[in-house]
């Protein structure tokens, strides 16, 4: 037997900060929240936070300075405008999303940071306003986006379509980088929440304590921000904010819930109670079908007042049954690795495997690569069942020394069951000593590979549009009922480079000048002088009495 | 004389069929010191497949070929192995016709000085004979061929291979006497790599020479071939920049090939002085110290050909050497270039003073170039220090080998006109120093 609880419990708060979530009248902004809890087989608790706020504002009209601000942020809705942003995915993440054991996550994020961006296509310079966006998000968030630059954001050219509405495809209005070295703290946290219409203090986001949330084995926080249709027939529009929090802990945790718009927490319970008892049993069960999977969730509706039963506090308490039960295993999965020896050259490996156990589809990878690891894309071969397999599309844009990275895009056809394996040679480049980082055999870090697809279902998935569909099933636009869309991000790369001697630009200048100027001075004596018989100089003294024999106009001493 | 170069030619194809062969192909390609980014195969190879996908090899930093190597490889990529081997031998016998033609050349004037009396008498025992020369362009073909460095750079499909018998061509070309045909070569050699635009002046001087007309320059005959010339030379760059161009329909070409061999941008480890220079440099003076290092491959040319316009060949031999040493990417291919003329000048050896030394030197940091970048790379037990090192002491090497050449020539042409047995004024034996 495990045992395995999770407590919650709900105190009053003051009315005042209970109201500023309420509907206002008149206004239709909305806030939504939900808060999935999914016991893990390797006995993890996989918990997931979504808060949505939705902006009702014309924001395609040109010229209309938007300044009323409800329950979105300002600090985005400025953002937004200034930049001319038409979506903004930014991700921070701690630790490496475990897909074989876990599952597949309901927002997919790579270790460190992730920001991709689709920008208007009335931007002139989508350049500059990366570069000063990636900086205002930075002063946002509190984290080090200033660090994205030319040399790592690559315009992904099939990898990331957008998410919201608008169907452009013009890829060079699209920018994409990944900064993996990047470590998530309370720091970053706290901006985060800052975002919610309601902060920290009320609703599930009460919840969130950074000390409970740290020490876990995943945590990412990502906020999304998208253009959606309000109803089916999309008739008007309205800026969607999703900020989402996923965590992996197997810990106790204690926390509060308050009155939201709309708050609910969905627990998975699998088979229903084959796994694990849950109390206080809710009347409320409902299914939904995400990624691929049809389970059942036990809803609490956090909004309705007998949830809460007599003490004002919801405890729930989940009783473990005892091992097994079965995972739907993912059907995608990849990983990554360097082969090689020295610091001459090196192999990138990708491995992508297909467990649908009879059907193949393709997979779109995308690769980037920094510009100091020299790709050589001849050496790219793909390989699947020991047999090769070609991409049928390859989008390849090398790196420039300095200025951009390497991007690599394949559509590769996976065949059912199998493992594909994606190689390419690359030559390590020695850097200037300014460029190393001040821990230079740490090595540098490679971003994550990304792998989307659009894996067949084997449960029909509803296209339907519908209000009262749970946040996280609702994340990805479903277009078609037999297949759905997903991402899975490799492990990042941490590659050494060779170093020159930090301690010697002074001694390397010194004696290279040393030789070539040895080689200067030998031709410099043998231009300018000419061969002559060596007579020996008379003594000083005999010099002086040839000098006064001159003036006395005497022969000379020889 | 053909059947012992033949003969040669035979040995020398053998042992890069044999090496080709074998697993050591493998491994001679990827070392730095055969290799640079400028001339391996493996870029070749990769600017081809940019191509195929549809990308310009442009438009990444891993093709720094010109659009001429593309259009070549694009046909014969499936035999680059013979190809290289047909550069190698071309380049021996142009090396071995040239030296034939200057050989033949310095007799004659040899004979009309003696015979003009223009000889102190007692220099005659440096006076050459033609049995003493009958082997020498035979042993310049060999020193080319057999030479290790050759080999390695023909088993590692380095372009240095193709560009080397450009330069071979060309130098033929001027000594046999044709103006446009040696124009057009030089104008293809600079155009792979720019430094050959130093060799202008002694083709000129040669031709200068040949034609009788002195080198003055109020008189409006020097002038006027020199004019002639250039404009063979610049015409023929400027059709060959042009349909580059119209190869793949833009100027991409220019930054990526010219301006890489000038700012040096990768720091990939070689044997030549640069890649540790720019990678420990500051930041602040890096401008100024490439544009030192770049003019130090040019500026000596105007006072050489001024201490040596009586002696073109020995010029260009010199400056082949100039330039291995002190280009931005050296490789042991374009050392074994000028080590091939060595035997041409076999009758300075009484006079060189330094060749022990300097022989030692030089065997001694090619043996160790590869421990000490195992060591670096992949052993991790030294650094980038002891291959620096190496390099420094390699270059060392070759400069004393070039100054010492130099010396003897000039020594020689003293003794020639001053006499062999010098005498101070007191009678006893004198010693000859440079003032």
């Amino acid at each position: 037997f495990r045992l395995s609880s999770l407590i919650g419990h709900i105190s009053t708060c003051p009315s005042l900060i209970g109201q500023c979530c309420q509907r206002h009248p008149g206004s239709v902004d909305e806030f939504q929240e939900e808060l999935v809890i999914r016991p893990l087989h390797s006995g993890d608790i996989y918990a997931s936070f979504q808060f949505r706020t939705l902006w009702d504002t014309d924001f395609l009209q040109e010229g209309q300075k938007v300044s009323h601000y409800r329950l979105f942020p300002k600090s985005l809705g400025q953002v937004l405008s200034k930049f001319s942003v038409r979506e903004l995915h930014i991700s921070f993440t701690q630790g490496f999303w475990r897909t074989m054991q876990w599952g597949q996550p309901f927002i997919p994020s790579p270790p460190g940071a992730e920001l991709w961006v689709w920008f208007h296509d009335t931007v002139s310079d989508v350049d500059g306003n990366w570069k000063e966006l990636t900086n205002v998000l930075s002063g946002i968030f509190c984290a080090s986006l200033n660090f994205i630059d030319l040399t790592n954001t690559v315009q992904p050219s099939a990898s990331f379509k957008p998410l919201g509405l608008g169907n452009a495809t013009d890829h060079r209005f699209l920018r994409y980088a990944t900064l993996p070295r990047e470590i998530v703290c309370t720091e970053n946290l706290t901006p985060w929440k800052k975002l919610l219409p309601c902060g920290s203090k009320a609703g599930l986001a009460v919840l969130l304590k950074s000390e409970k949330l740290f020490h876990s084995s995943f945590h990412s926080q990502a906020v999304h921000i998208r253009p959606v249709c309000q109803d089916e027939q999309c008739t008007s529009k309205a800026w969607e904010l999703r900020q989402t929090l996923n965590v992996v802990f197997d810990l106790y945790t204690a926390g509060q819930g308050k009155k939201a718009f709309r708050s609910s927490i969905y627990l998975n319970c699998g088979k229903t109670g084959e796994l694990f008892e849950l109390s206080p049993a809710t009347p409320l069960l409902s299914q939904a079908v995400v990624l691929g999977d049809r389970r059942t969730y036990s809803v609490f509706d956090l909004t309705r007042a007998e949830t809460f039963g007599q003490l004002r506090s919801l405890n729930l308490l989940l009783r473990w049954k005892g091992d097994g039960g079965e995972m739907l295993r993912p059907l995608l999965h990849a990983e990554r690795y360097v082969a090689g020896f020295g610091l001459q050259t090196g192999e990138i490996h990708t491995v992508i495997y297909n467990n649908h156990p009879y059907r193949a589809f393709p997979v779109l990878l995308m690769d980037s690569v920094p510009w100091y690891l020299q790709l050589y894309i001849h050496t790219l071969t793909v390989t699947s069942k020991s047999r090769d397999n070609k991409p049928s599309y390859i989008h390849y844009q090398p790196a420039k020394d300095r200025h951009r990275p390497h991007l690599l895009e394949m559509l590769i056809q996976l065949p059912p069951h199998s493992m594909t394996e994606v190689t390419v040679q690359f030559e390590r480049a020695l850097l200037k000593w300014t460029e190393y980082t001040p821990d230079p055999n740490h090595g540098f870090y490679v971003g994550s590979s990304v792998v989307s697809a659009l894996v067949p279902s084997m449960v029909a998935m509803s296209t339907n549009f519908t209000q009262d569909q749970p946040l996280f099933s609702s994340f990805v636009p479903v277009k078609e009922e037999s297949s759905y869309f997903v991402r899975v991000y490799t492990e990042p790369l941490l590659v050494n480079l060779p170093t020159p001697d930090f301690s010697m630009p002074y001694n390397v200048i010194c004696l290279t000048c040393t030789v070539v100027a040895v080689g200067y001075g030998s031709f410099y004596n043998l231009l300018t002088r000419t061969f002559q018989v060596d007579e020996p100089s008379l003594p000083l003294a005999k010099r002086l009495a040839n000098l006064i024999r001159r003036i006395r106009g005497v022969p000379l001493l020889t | 004389m053909a059947a012992p170069l033949t003969l040669l030619l035979i040995v020398a194809v053998t042992i890069r069929a044999v090496l080709f062969r074998s697993s050591w192909a493998e491994l001679i390609s990827e070392r730095v010191e055969v290799v640079s980014p400028l001339n391996a195969w493996k870029r070749v190879v990769e600017g081809l497949a940019l191509l195929d996908l549809g990308v310009s090899p442009y438009s990444g930093d891993v093709f720094h070929e010109t659009p001429f190597m593309i259009y070549l490889f694009h046909f014969v990529v499936d035999y680059a192995e013979i190809v290289f081997m047909i550069a190698d031998g071309i380049t021996a016998v142009a090396l071995y016709l040239s030296i034939q033609t200057y050989n033949k050349n310095v007799f004659r004037k040899q004979k009309y000085a003696l015979e003009s009396d223009r000889y102190p008498a007692d220099c005659l025992e440096l006076l050459r004979s033609p049995k003493e020369m009958f082997y020498i362009p035979l042993k310049v073909a060999m020193f080319y061929l057999l030479n290790p460095f050759t080999i390695l750079s023909c088993v590692a499909k380095s372009t240095c291979g193709l560009n080397n018998a450009i330069i071979a061509l060309f130098i033929l070309c001027t000594l046999k006497g044709s103006a446009l045909l040696s124009g057009i070569l030089l104008a293809l050699a600079t155009y792979q790599s720019i430094y050959p635009l130093t060799l202008f002046a002694p083709a000129l001087l040669f031709f200068l020479q040949r034609l009788y007309i002195p080198v003055n320059l109020r008189r409006s005959s020097f002038w006027f071939f020199t004019l002639q010339y250039a404009f063979i030379y610049v015409g023929s760059l400027v059709v060959i920049t042009g349909l580059s161009f119209f190869l793949l329909g833009s100027w991409d070409f220019i930054p990526s090939v010219y301006g890489f061999i000038f700012s040096v941008p990768d720091l990939t480890p070689n044997i030549g002085l640069f890649w540790y220079f720019f990678a420990e440099m500051f930041e602040h003076f890096r401008l100024f110290f490439i544009c030192v290092f770049q003019i130090n491959v040019f500026f000596y040319t105007i006072p050489l050909s001024i201490k040596l316009k009586e002696h073109p060949v020995f010029l260009i031999f010199m400056q082949i050497a100039i330039i291995s040493i002190f280009k931005s990417y050296p490789t042991v291919g374009d050392v074994a270039l000028y080590m091939a003329f060595l035997p041409a000048w076999s009758h300075l050896y009484r006079f060189l003073r330094n060749i022990f030394l300097v022989s030692c030197v030089l065997l001694a940091c090619s043996a160790l170039f590869p421990v000490l970048w195992h060591l670096w790379i992949y052993a991790g037990s030294a650094n980038s220090n002891f291959y620096y090192a190496i390099t420094l002491l390699f270059n060392f090497g070759q400069i004393l080998l070039v100054s010492d050449y130099f010396y003897a020539y000039l020594r020689r042409e003293h003794h020639l006109t001053h006499g062999l047995y010098l005498k101070k004024k007191d009678g006893t034996e004198a010693t000859l120093v440079l003032k």
